[in-house]
């Protein structure tokens, strides 16, 4: 009795078939196919199959940019301290998946575990790191103007709109991280093009902000061939501002004669130690400054209203 | 059977306000009229919206693409029907139908406006000389309530106003009572109050008819009473223009040419707000009224955001870069 039960037991395990996750886009805060029905074989750095990512079409870029767009005047609109839990929460759900990641980027950047562990500690510090910036960076790069007249005159820090993101092409989530989160960290809401050659973490990725209580399209990632992607988001009308982390020297170049054209913002690819503290650039890159003046109301004889 | 018209007198002549002489004993009586419509064959609902369904899946590109988006923006009656509309609105609209894209002067003009009775004089002042028609809505839109002489004084007011296309709802409690005498002869006194200026647009607010055989009866009688357009719909209630509420109408107006001779408009309203929807209606038109009805005089979208979206893939075909909301006018 005993040995048949045990005998049944084995032949289960053997039959157990192991179930490979479907990689998806993460658009509107949903998880759909490309529109191309495309996919393309991601491998890890030794060249061993991973698993199937979707390859998307310049209309997939389309609609993450209206679902970007869409979620714009919320996100924008939501209070600095809301949006800085969102993104403490963001780092939260990271923290209780982190084994899932270590492994993914262990997979794609060819790193021992522990390194692969050292990484994910430091992207999940990096979300921490933005989220207590949302309701200070007002203070930095704001404030009020000294002005010769009965006036006060303040300047606040506006988010500039939809921003598509080329995320790093080797750092695939440390890098990916440190470029997200100071876009949406101010308000703006942005379209990622994850990175060509490993885009798995990122793809990973759009489960957690899913789960964060992050409005859906507030961040849109997209897998696939950079290129491809990148150009029609570049010449993109309703695009406000692309950072060109992940473009070598000739697509750079290439995007922004494109992106010139309805003057969008433009952060030039350059030499980055993602490990390192950042400073504030990433977050200033993508604000606009709004002034007001306003009126003091009349002033006293003594020269004072008060 | 209207499907199987044995011998179709393609040069009927329809007396004024009212039945063509081919089905003139179907209007003698109540009971005929009733015996006639629900003669109709059944509608398969099922077959119906899979070929509604199939018919979207054409896939329209490049020249023909923009071929059908300039077709389309040429059949949109700009809508605004609010309670908050004022005449600077209403102005501006008519700016716009005249104008669509005011960056590309090859952009074709708009239909028609579509406004409230009193709003129609201004209409008409911001439209002159552009060849763009003012509609109305009338007899009590959006619901269709009040008595007739209520109902035919909105029309008479809205055609001394200068209007060129009159928008009447028909009376839906009557007709799913089964009154449809009642409803044929408010239609046939509304087409008279029109007189001979003013085409005649009837909405039988297909989301309250609730099945698509009343779908099928109501296009009938709305044709035989003299319309000269039937509508889907107010866009005021939470079902409007479907694919395939439209197919079965644009079903209803070739049978019934086929029948009488007479041709009749279809515009579908409410719901239609991409460029890709109305490129699916337009396919619906072309395969199953036919061409001779890929033209403003019969088909109409009736719509508001529509024409945004048309604009900005028009755009996109002329430059090749995705346009933004940022490039055409809020409305």
């Amino acid at each position: 009795m005993s040995e048949k039960s045990e005998k049944s037991e084995k032949s289960e395990k053997f039959e157990r078939l192991s179930v490979l996750k479907t990689y998806k886009l993460y658009v509107g805060g949903k998880f759909p196919r490309s529109e191309s029905g495309r996919v393309y074989e991601v491998a890890d750095s030794k060249g061993n199959w991973l698993a199937n990512a979707p390859q998307s079409s310049r209309k997939d870029a389309r609609d993450a940019v209206v679902a970007a767009r869409k979620a714009f005047g919320g996100w924008s609109g939501a209070t600095a301290y809301n949006r800085g839990q969102i993104l403490y929460r963001i780092a939260e759900m990271l923290e209780g998946r982190k084994d899932q990641f270590v492994r993914e980027v262990g997979d794609a950047e060819g790193l021992s575990k522990a390194k692969a562990a050292a990484v994910v500690d430091a992207a999940i510090d990096r979300w921490v790191w933005y989220a207590g910036w949302t309701d200070k960076i007002a203070q930095v790069v704001g404030g009020g103007n000294p002005v010769a007249g009965p006036f006060f005159n303040l300047s606040s820090p506006e988010p500039t709109g939809v921003v598509v993101v080329l995320a790093p092409q080797d750092s695939s989530f440390l890098g990916l991280v440190s470029v997200i989160a100071p876009v949406i960290a101010t308000g703006n809401t942005a379209v990622v093009i994850a990175s060509e050659k490993s885009p798995l973490p990122a793809l990973s990725l759009g489960e957690i902000l899913a789960t964060s209580d992050l409005p859906g399209g507030v961040v849109n990632v997209l897998s696939g061939r950079t290129t491809e992607i990148a150009a029609p988001l570049a010449a993109h009308q309703d695009v406000n501002a692309i950072d060109l982390a992940g473009a070598d020297e000739v697509l750079a170049k290439e995007l922004e004669i494109a992106a010139a054209d309805n003057l969008k913002r433009v952060l030039r690819p350059q030499p980055v130690d993602y490990s390192a503290t950042p400073g504030t650039e990433r977050l200033t890159a993508f604000l606009e400054t709004k002034t007001v003046w306003h009126p003091t109301g009349s002033l006293g004889a003594s020269g004072s209203s008060y | 059977m209207p499907t199987s018209a044995s011998s179709p007198k393609l040069s009927a002549p329809r007396e004024q306000g009212g039945t063509p002489t081919a089905l003139a004993d179907v209007t003698a009586s109540d009971s005929t009229l009733r015996r006639f419509l629900h003669g109709l064959p059944g509608v398969d609902a099922v077959g119906l919206e899979a070929r509604a369904a199939s018919l979207g899946t054409r896939s329209i590109k490049t020249t023909a693409k923009a071929y059908a988006i300039d077709l389309a923006i040429s059949m949109v009656d700009l809508t605004t029907l609010e309670g908050a509309d004022t005449p600077g609105k209403v102005r501006a609209l008519g700016a716009k139908a005249v104008h669509p894209d005011p960056t590309d002067r090859t952009t074709p003009t708009t239909a028609a406006v579509c406004v409230y009775p009193d709003m129609v004089a201004v209409a008409k002042e911001a439209v002159a000389g552009s060849g763009v028609k003012v509609a109305s809505v009338a007899t009590a839109f959006p619901a269709g309530r009040a008595a007739l002489d209520v109902k035919l004084a909105d029309v008479r007011e809205a055609v001394a106003a200068g209007a060129d296309e009159i928008d009447m709802v028909i009376d839906r409690g009557a007709f799913l009572a089964g009154r449809y005498m009642k409803v044929y002869d408010e239609i046939v006194a509304v087409k008279e109050s029109c007189g001979t200026s003013a085409r005649l647009k009837v909405i039988f607010e297909t989301g309250e008819l609730s099945t698509y055989d009343n779908i099928r009866r109501a296009s009938w009688l709305g044709m035989l009473a003299g319309a000269d357009f039937i509508k889907t719909s107010t866009g005021k209630v939470a079902v409007n223009a479907t694919p395939a509420n439209t197919l079965l109408m644009l079903e209803a107006v070739r049978d019934f040419r086929a029948q009488t001779g007479v041709q009749v408009g279809v515009k579908p309203a409410g719901g239609i707000r991409t460029s890709k929807d109305a490129v699916k209606f337009l396919v619906l038109v072309n395969e199953t009224a036919g061409e001779d009805w890929l033209d403003n005089h019969w088909f109409r979208f009736g719509a508001s955001s529509l024409l945004n979206d048309l604009l900005m893939q028009r755009q996109k075909l002329a430059t090749g870069r995705y346009s933004g909301p940022d490039y055409v006018t809020v409305d």
